[in-house]
């Protein structure tokens, strides 16, 4: 285990631009040796944010702990993480060897041991012997690695990545995805992960902090996430979502009877009170019989998928998203269905 | 670290307070006479010798404001107190030096008012020099320290002294200057008070005077300017656009050769054109002789006046107009005209309807960078004006004259400036901080549409004989120094260099530079070389903290800075003249004032070569640097530096040149020991002895071009690989 990886703590952290409002004041912890991915729609501070934890932008407002250090004013160098940027910004007229080990020498390390210690972070992600090349003669995923040893080398107490794989081609990020987690959890390293893409935070993160409007939308595990999202924008953005409109008959303890046509579900009530209320239904949480009680609809659409198949129903909740493994027994756009929900995916949440 | 931390400035600060002479000294700085403390004399002396020998009171605040400034630059403490410690010791240090300097002059008090407060003072003090230089610097810096620790300029120190020493430049050689030549409109003269003075002055006929349109008397200079810089801009420019599509828009053969052009007004010395028109044209020139053997015909003087300034300026200033004009032609996007013609237009009607809209903006720019050209120009209309004055050449007479009128310069002066600035704002305006000419250009066009025919043919007719006769122009007042006199005994000779550059042998075997040219030439060689790297730095420093940092007054800063661009040569030397001979800042004579003018003046084209390369480079780049730990000076010199080679060759070479063809501001600031190469020129020029002149400028011109070569050897080209272009650009997304 690394035993310098630091815990972050932002309190009250804002950043304006003008009369931008960038990153509005936030409150939030990152326990040490921890991937927490910041994650939300393009526009919404997550890069500012993590440009302030790095120490590339002075924040308006609000102090910054790493390991209980208050780093508010201090400079990027001097805050002890690392960055890997979303260009690279692997210095083009330097080597890999010496980009590797220009933080080391920035440090203070002399030349050999630097360079000893370059290559082996070099070994760490796979790039052994590749040390006397430029950048420009390495193909992007090398280069991506390259940027990522020369992070690592320094062995930060946070590590940083703004959308580390967004110029990478699909099968590339996948597998680049699962080196970095494997990485992070084999050094125990703290991470802090900036990307717009939900299926590469659910991979790879332990939690997942949902960004929307410069505010923190929700904050969790990816499961918490996914299964209880806390409103519609966060449980759209987590998945495919259908978003429909119940109403709450009765509370008792935890639970809420909710109803939805002419179905009643038991729920947990997550504070909320009797009356009209948003609900979230997963798509594989819909059920499809021929008969018998549920929600009557009319299959709009079916699209098949290979794997399984997509249905849009028309119900009296609206039109709603199913997928379905079952390949034998497809369903005919026009026919008549009766709609049940599997409790486990279907959430009250706030509009 | 020692060297650059807090501690080391305040030891800079101590050493220029406490030990050095805080005073210029009269025969320079030695080793002998740094040791202030205990000197004999009290101009020799430092401030804490003064203060203490000599009853100098006036010291005891910078004094105090040192002592009070320890305690921050040690690295004791917490920051917070440190950075408020600093900034109130700096900021005292530097307003008692700027107070005490205004307040004691040579005379005692400087202000009447001050005697009346503290009594009369019965002694009194010079310019600052070594010591005075380094105390200001060293509490410069604490106070920029100061605010670093306090969180200002995202806690950098080094980001913080750099926008110090940036504006304390801007300060103290332009702004400073420039106000006080304002202020001289509003002294009195003669027997008149202030107002009637100024009025006098501000409603002269000689500036106004409209008389040419009904007689044959001059115009008064304002208009004659006016005339003059409207006419060669608008001429330099039709001929700048032809060169431009002919080069980028035609398959012409010699479209290489074309471009060379470009490099011409560069290295050339400011009067080599204006004697090549005299030798063609003048009394004793080839046409004037042709004419008058051939057909009897008297020419005359018709090349001195209006017409030769103008002639000379159109030579002088179509390849400014050129070189901005191609890129304007280059960054039109083949694509629109092809979507044109794919819509049925035709040729002339894409160029019209298409092509020639788009250009305009960059016409319009290319016009008002030749009009404030125009303007600036001193070095034509010296040579070539006659009885027709322009704003530049009367400030200068108005200066130099038996009158010395410097309330008259001044008027002048702020009149020009005033064009200048309009001229300058319409230009931010037409071209909206998009475009930076850059010497270098990037030429990666696709296909480019052809011209049509009929505007191919005009491009052709117009530009061409121009060319044949810029190159007979150049010709002509090269061959004019290796003949004995130009149009009366054309023996070819050596004798002009002789006197120039003649080497003898002394009796002892001792080298003797006999020359009359040598020892402006070492001057000029020698001040242009001290000045070219500190153009360099502080222009890249300039766009470099312009385009990479945020820090509350950037806007400001950078206005600032652009408006010194738009100060006319001539006013900066007037201004500096009038400046900087009295204390506090007594350079006046030295190579000091040299070297500033030489710097500030060519400031602009570092920052705007700085900017435009930078904005190539991937600004994560310097982020990366400066988390993996690099501090912000290391990143700087690793990182951004190697890239920006290109933009380094280009304001080293500009700089160095420039400051060794340009006239307008040095004439008012040479002296009998640094004279400059120019100023040397034109006194031959004006004395009629062109020979000399000729093969002067010759050896500049093949001088500069061996600088070129050489300060291409020196700072080396980058390495970067294939793919190059895409490691570099890429953005924040
Ligand atoms: N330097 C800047 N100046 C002004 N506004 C900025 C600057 N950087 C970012 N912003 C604004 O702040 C908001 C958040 O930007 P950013 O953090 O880059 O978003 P994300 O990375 O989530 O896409 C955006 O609205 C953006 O326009
Ligand atoms: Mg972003």
């Amino acid at each position: 285990m690394n035993n310098k990886a630091a815990e972050v703590r932002l309190e009250g952290i804002a950043k304006r631009y003008g009369k931008v409002e960038a990153v509005k004041p936030l409150d939030l912890i990152i326990e040490g040796g921890t991937l927490v991915t910041l994650l939300g729609p393009s526009g919404c501070g997550k890069t500012t944010l993590l440009r302030m934890i790095a120490g590339l932008e002075q924040p308006s407002a609000g102090r910054l702990f790493i390991g209980g250090r208050d780093v508010t004013l201090l400079s990027a160098g001097e805050r002890n993480v690392s960055m890997v940027f979303q260009s690279y910004a692997l210095f083009p007229h330097m080597t890999v060897l010496e980009n590797v080990s220009y933080g080391l020498i920035s440090s203070g390390f002399g030349k050999k041991d630097a360079a000893a210690r370059a290559e082996a972070a070099l070994e760490t992600v796979g790039l052994r012997g590749f040390g006397a090349r430029l950048p420009s003669e390495m193909s992007g995923g090398q280069q991506q690695r390259v940027a990522v040893a020369r992070a690592l080398v320094l062995e930060p107490a946070v590590l940083l990545f703004d959308e580390p794989l967004s110029n990478l081609d699909t099968r590339l990020r996948r597998s680049m995805r699962e080196e970095i987690r494997a990485l992070q959890q084999r050094l125990g390293l703290t991470v802090v992960y900036v990307t717009h893409d939900q299926s590469e935070a659910l991979a790879v993160s332990d939690k997942i902090v949902v960004m929307r409007n410069a505010e923190i939308a929700q904050a969790g595990t990816p499961e918490a996430l996914y299964a209880s999202p806390e409103n519609v924008f966060v449980a759209t953005f987590m998945g495919e979502a259908n978003h429909v409109r119940g109403s709450i008959e009765s509370v008792t303890g935890d639970t809420a009877q909710v109803a939805l046509d002419a179905l009643t579900l038991a729920l947990p009530h997550r504070g909320l009170g009797t009356g009209p209320c948003d609900v979230v239904i997963r798509p594989e949480a819909i059920r499809l019989a021929d008969n018998g009680p549920g929600i009557a609809g009319q299959i709009a659409r079916a699209t098949y998928m290979g794997a399984h198949t997509e249905y849009l129903i028309a119900t009296p909740l609206g039109e709603l998203f199913a997928i379905h493994p079952d390949r034998l027994n497809r369903r005919r756009a026009g026919s008549a269905v009766m709609v049940t929900l599997d409790p486990e995916g279907v959430v009250l949440v706030r509009p | 670290m020692f060297f650059g931390s807090s501690f080391f400035f305040w030891m800079i600060a101590a050493l220029g307070t406490l030990i050095l002479p805080w005073h210029m000294q009269q025969d320079g700085v030695s080793l002998s006479t740094l040791m202030g403390l205990g000197a004999e004399d009290a101009e020799a002396a430092s401030t804490l010798w003064q203060a203490l020998h000599f009853g100098r009171f006036w010291f005891w605040p910078v004094i105090a404001a040192l002592a009070l400034a320890l305690p921050g630059a040690l690295p004791f403490g917490s920051a917070c107190t440190r950075g408020r410690v600093l900034i109130i010791a700096g900021s005292f240090g530097l307003l008692s030096i700027i107070a005490q300097g205004f307040a004691i002059g040579i005379q005692g008090w400087n202000y009447p008012f001050l005697e009346a407060v503290f009594g009369e003072l019965q002694d009194r003090q010079f310019g600052i020099g070594l010591g005075g230089a380094l105390g200001f610097i060293g509490f410069l810096v604490l106070l920029t320290d100061g605010l670093a620790l306090r969180g200002y300029f995202k806690g950098d120190r080094f980001i913080a002294g750099a926008v110090g020493v940036l504006i304390a430049c801007i300060v103290i050689f332009t702004a400073w200057p420039v106000t006080t030549i304002l202020a001289q409109i509003f002294t009195s003269q003669g027997d008149l008070g202030v107002a009637d003075a100024m009025a006098a002055r501000l409603f002269d006929r000689k500036i106004w005077g409209l008389a040419c349109v009904t007689s044959t008397a001059n115009c008064g200079v304002f208009w004659n300017t006016l005339v003059l810089a409207t006419s060669t801009a608008t001429a330099a420019t039709l001929l700048g656009l032809c060169f431009a599509l002919i080069v980028t828009r035609t398959s012409f053969p010699a479209r290489r050769a074309l471009r060379l052009l470009t490099v011409l007004p560069i290295i050339t010395p400011p009067f080599v054109i204006g004697l090549g028109l005299i030798l063609i044209f003048g009394r004793s020139g080839v046409v004037n002789q042709l004419a008058d053997s051939l057909f009897g015909l008297q020419l005359g003087r018709w090349i001195y006046g209006f017409n030769g300034v103008w002639l000379a300026q159109v030579f002088s200033f179509t390849p400014t107009a050129f070189l901005v004009l191609i890129g304007v032609v280059e960054g039109i996007s083949p694509a629109m005209e092809e979507a044109s013609s794919t819509l049925r237009a035709s040729r002339m009607r894409t160029f019209r309807a298409v092509s020639l809209p788009l250009m305009l903006p960059g016409i319009a720019n290319a016009w008002l960078v030749v009009f404030i050209e125009s303007l600036a120009d001193f070095g034509n209309p010296i040579v070539l004006g006659g009885s027709f004055g322009v704003l530049s050449t009367e400030i200068f007479f108005a200066v130099v004259g038996a009158q010395q009128d410097f309330g008259r310069a001044a008027v002048l002066a702020g009149i020009m400036l005033v064009i200048a600035l309009c001229a300058f704002i319409i230009q931010r305006v037409v071209i909206g901080g998009r475009s930076y000419v850059s010497l270098t250009g990037k030429g990666d066009v696709g296909l480019p549409t052809p011209l049509p025919t009929l505007v191919r043919r005009m491009a052709y007719a117009i530009a061409l004989p121009w060319a044949f006769l810029t190159i007979t122009v150049y010709t002509m007042a090269l061959a004019g120094g290796f003949v004995r006199v130009w149009g009366r005994d054309w023996t070819p000779t050596l004798s002009h260099f002789k006197r120039a550059f003649a080497l003898e042998w002394s009796a002892s075997g001792a080298l003797i530079l006999s020359g009359g040219a040598w020892h402006s030439l070492f001057t000029t060689i020698k001040l242009a070389a001290i000045a070219a790297p500190i153009t360099a730095v502080l222009g890249l420093l300039a766009a470099w903290v312009l385009s990479r940092q945020r820090f509350f007054g950037r806007t400001a800063l950078e206005f600032a800075l652009m408006l010194t661009f738009a100060v006319p040569g001539t006013v900066i030397g007037v201004a500096y003249i009038l400046t900087y001979n009295l204390p506090p800042l007594e350079i006046t004579g030295t190579a000091m004032i040299l070297i500033a003018c030489f710097v500030f003046r060519n400031l602009p084209v570092g920052v705007r070569s700085g900017v435009a390369a930078m904005s190539q480079l991937d600004k994560s780049l310097d982020e990366a640097a400066v988390t993996l730990r690099a501090s912000t000076f290391r990143s700087l010199r690793t990182v951004v530096l190697p890239l920006l080679k290109p933009a380094i060759v280009t304001a080293l070479v500009y700089a160095f040149v420039r400051a060794m063809t340009t006239v307008s501001a040095v004439i008012f600031l040479v002296s009998a020991q640094y004279e400059m190469a120019t100023v040397f020129i034109i006194n031959r020029v004006i004395n009629g002895d062109y020979g000399l002149a000729i093969a002067y400028c010759s050896a500049l011109i093949v001088l500069m071009m061996a600088a070129i070569g050489l300060i291409n050897l020196l700072v080396g080209s980058r390495r970067l690989g294939r793919r190059q272009a895409a490691a570099l650009i890429g953005g924040r997304a």
